[in-house]
């Protein structure tokens, strides 16, 4: 059964049309991301899927309930979600480990609050008062709340946004972690380079509509586009877009009966194609 | 799969942390704790003089002290430390979450009720040892103070969650709530003699709950005798219960059916 399905949902606010017709089925397992500049509907469509707001049109099922329904059937699901927001902060006056075991405490199945602590590498500051953790520290208390209730079902929005690129390589693997267990994931996220590295399949989502949904690699023909080569040819970079760049670079290796000077063969990145989908391009 | 906890296990947990919470928010502590103490010590000191005989000042001044401390401890703090955990998200990251809004409307209450125990036993203690301040006289007395406490801060917290929902900010907030607060302490008999007050001032007031928690304080405070000398020459206890209760019915309808967790 999929996690998540999605068929004609629309949104608006007054004449804003924020979501116009979105399609979305994300099977159990997986991790999905959604892609999209500002205003794009992306944080419009998660906050449906998580029951914050409501809808003009469409049918949503998430874990095979409706998240317009409230009552008791709303707190089993809950039960059963996760979720990061994208913004969050608190008086700051609990200590970390309070916090967790705290909400650990909502969920009828929830994780051992000192596993949590560790997957999230705040060990050292379990102890510290939120108020004194780091713009990065309090983000990976964030995520902390997000999987302490041990979710099937997981919803992060911009989860790495103010992290040091050590801290994201570090999120990136409790992600991987995740994925071991068999947790469904939902991400939004601004960095092309993490959709890459941890999404099964990504969509794009402009102007309220779905503009293509694919994997990393394929996304935009991405696979089957040309490639770039270059290399250094009596003092000048020569550069060269081709269907078959193997053959190129046999042809300039008996050229220069050799090593090729400078030497670089690339496809577009994920960037560039994503950036090409939206209608824009490098500055 | 084990179920999920209950409302009401939620809400004592929810307590515990809003106390755990406040009891480090060092100057919340001192403000709410001290203030009616400091405010007792000013008037008490000011005004020496007895306003019918056996009633000092100071009696008929604490139990207006107590009555507006439910006030302040419930309907002001939280109308204006409920927009600031708004602005915040952390109620909507509660939202997110299994815990159910009776739960946390629970723990606001276990926080008020929990916080204006101590605050009563500072003031007698206080009024006790340095301002002469006579205790309630039988088991009767202290009933009728022990419901006029616990409906109080019931109803204190319900529409102190209930006007949660106006300020549109949490850094306007208090400029929305004090005022009102303050307003209804003058015209309550918070600081002065109720009978004394223009009659306008006194029909105001009895729309609201403020008047009848004072009045039910002095029932517990002040010698029966003194019961004459109230607007209906009696204490009206009855009343005050009515009236204490339609008011959080009143609270707790719009709190259930108007929270907002969210900014927008």
């Amino acid at each position: 059964m999929n996690a998540i399905e999605v068929t004609g949902l629309r949104k608006s606010y007054g004449p804003i049309h924020a979501v116009r017709g979105i399609d979305l089925s994300i099977s159990s397992g997986e991790i999905f991301a959604l892609l999209g500049p500002n205003g794009a509907g992306k944080t419009t469509t998660v906050e449906i899927l998580e029951g914050f707001r409501s809808r003009d049109g469409g049918q949503v099922s998430v874990l095979g309930f409706d998240p317009l329904k409230e009552g008791r059937a709303a707190r089993e699901w809950r039960n059963r979600i996760g979720i990061v927001l994208q913004s969050t902060s608190d008086s700051g006056d609990l200590t970390v480990v309070e916090t967790i075991d705290h909400f650990s405490g909502y969920y009828s199945n929830p994780r051992r609050v000192d596993e949590v602590i560790h997957a999230v590498g705040l060990d050292e500051k379990a102890g510290s008062l939120i108020r004194k953790l780091s713009g990065g520290q309090r983000r990976r208390l964030d995520v902390a709340l997000g999987i302490v209730g041990n979710p099937e079902l997981l919803f992060l929005d911009e989860p790495t946004t103010g992290f040091d690129p050590e801290a994201r390589r570090a999120f990136w693997t409790l992600i991987e972690n995740l994925r071991g267990n068999g947790t469904t994931i939902l991400l939004t996220t601004h960095y092309l380079d993490e959709a890459e590295a941890l999404a099964d399949r990504v969509a794009v989502i402009n102007n309220g509509q779905i503009i293509e949904i694919s994997t990393p690699t394929e996304l935009g023909g991405r696979s089957t586009s040309q490639a770039l080569v270059t290399w250094r040819e009596a003092g000048q970079i020569k550069t060269e877009a081709t269907d078959s760049p193997t053959a190129l670079v046999n042809k300039l290796t008996s050229i220069f009966n050799g090593e090729i000077p400078e030497l670089t063969v690339t496809r577009p990145s994920l960037e560039d194609i994503y950036l090409r989908m939206i209608g824009k391009t490098h500055e | 799969m084990s179920k999920i906890p209950s409302a009401i296990s939620l809400g004592i947990r929810r307590g515990g942390l809003e106390i755990r919470q406040f009891s480090r928010q060092r100057e919340s502590v001192v403000f709410t704790l001290f203030f009616p103490v400091i405010l007792l010590a000013i008037f008490g000191s000011v005004f020496k003089d007895t306003i019918a005989p056996g009633v000092t000042f100071s009696q008929y001044f604490a139990a207006g002290m107590i009555a507006s401390g439910l006030v302040n401890t419930g309907f002001q703090a939280l109308a204006i430390t409920i927009p600031l955990e708004r602005d915040f998200g952390a109620l909507k990251r509660l939202r997110g979450t299994p815990m159910p809004a009776s739960s946390y409307f629970i723990g606001k209450a276990i926080l008020v009720t929990v916080s204006m125990v101590i605050q009563i036993f500072m003031l007698l203690g206080f009024g006790l040892l340095f301002f002469g301040l006579e205790m309630p006289t039988g088991a009767d007395k202290w009933i009728t103070f022990a419901w006029l406490v616990l409906l109080g801060s019931a109803c204190s917290t319900a529409l102190g969650i209930a006007f949660s929902i106006i300020p549109k900010s949490g850094r306007g907030a208090s400029a929305v709530v004090s005022p009102i607060v303050i307003i209804l302490q003058f015209f309550s008999g918070v600081f002065f003699i109720f009978t004394q007050l223009p009659p306008w001032m006194q029909q105001i007031a009895a729309i609201f709950p403020l008047k009848w928690l004072t009045q039910g304080m002095r029932s517990v405070f002040l010698p029966d005798s003194f019961a004459v000398q109230e607007i209906a020459k009696s204490w009206e206890n009855e009343r005050t219960f009515a009236v204490l209760l339609v008011w959080l019915i009143i609270g707790v309808f719009f709190s259930v059916r108007k929270f907002k967790w969210d900014r927008d």
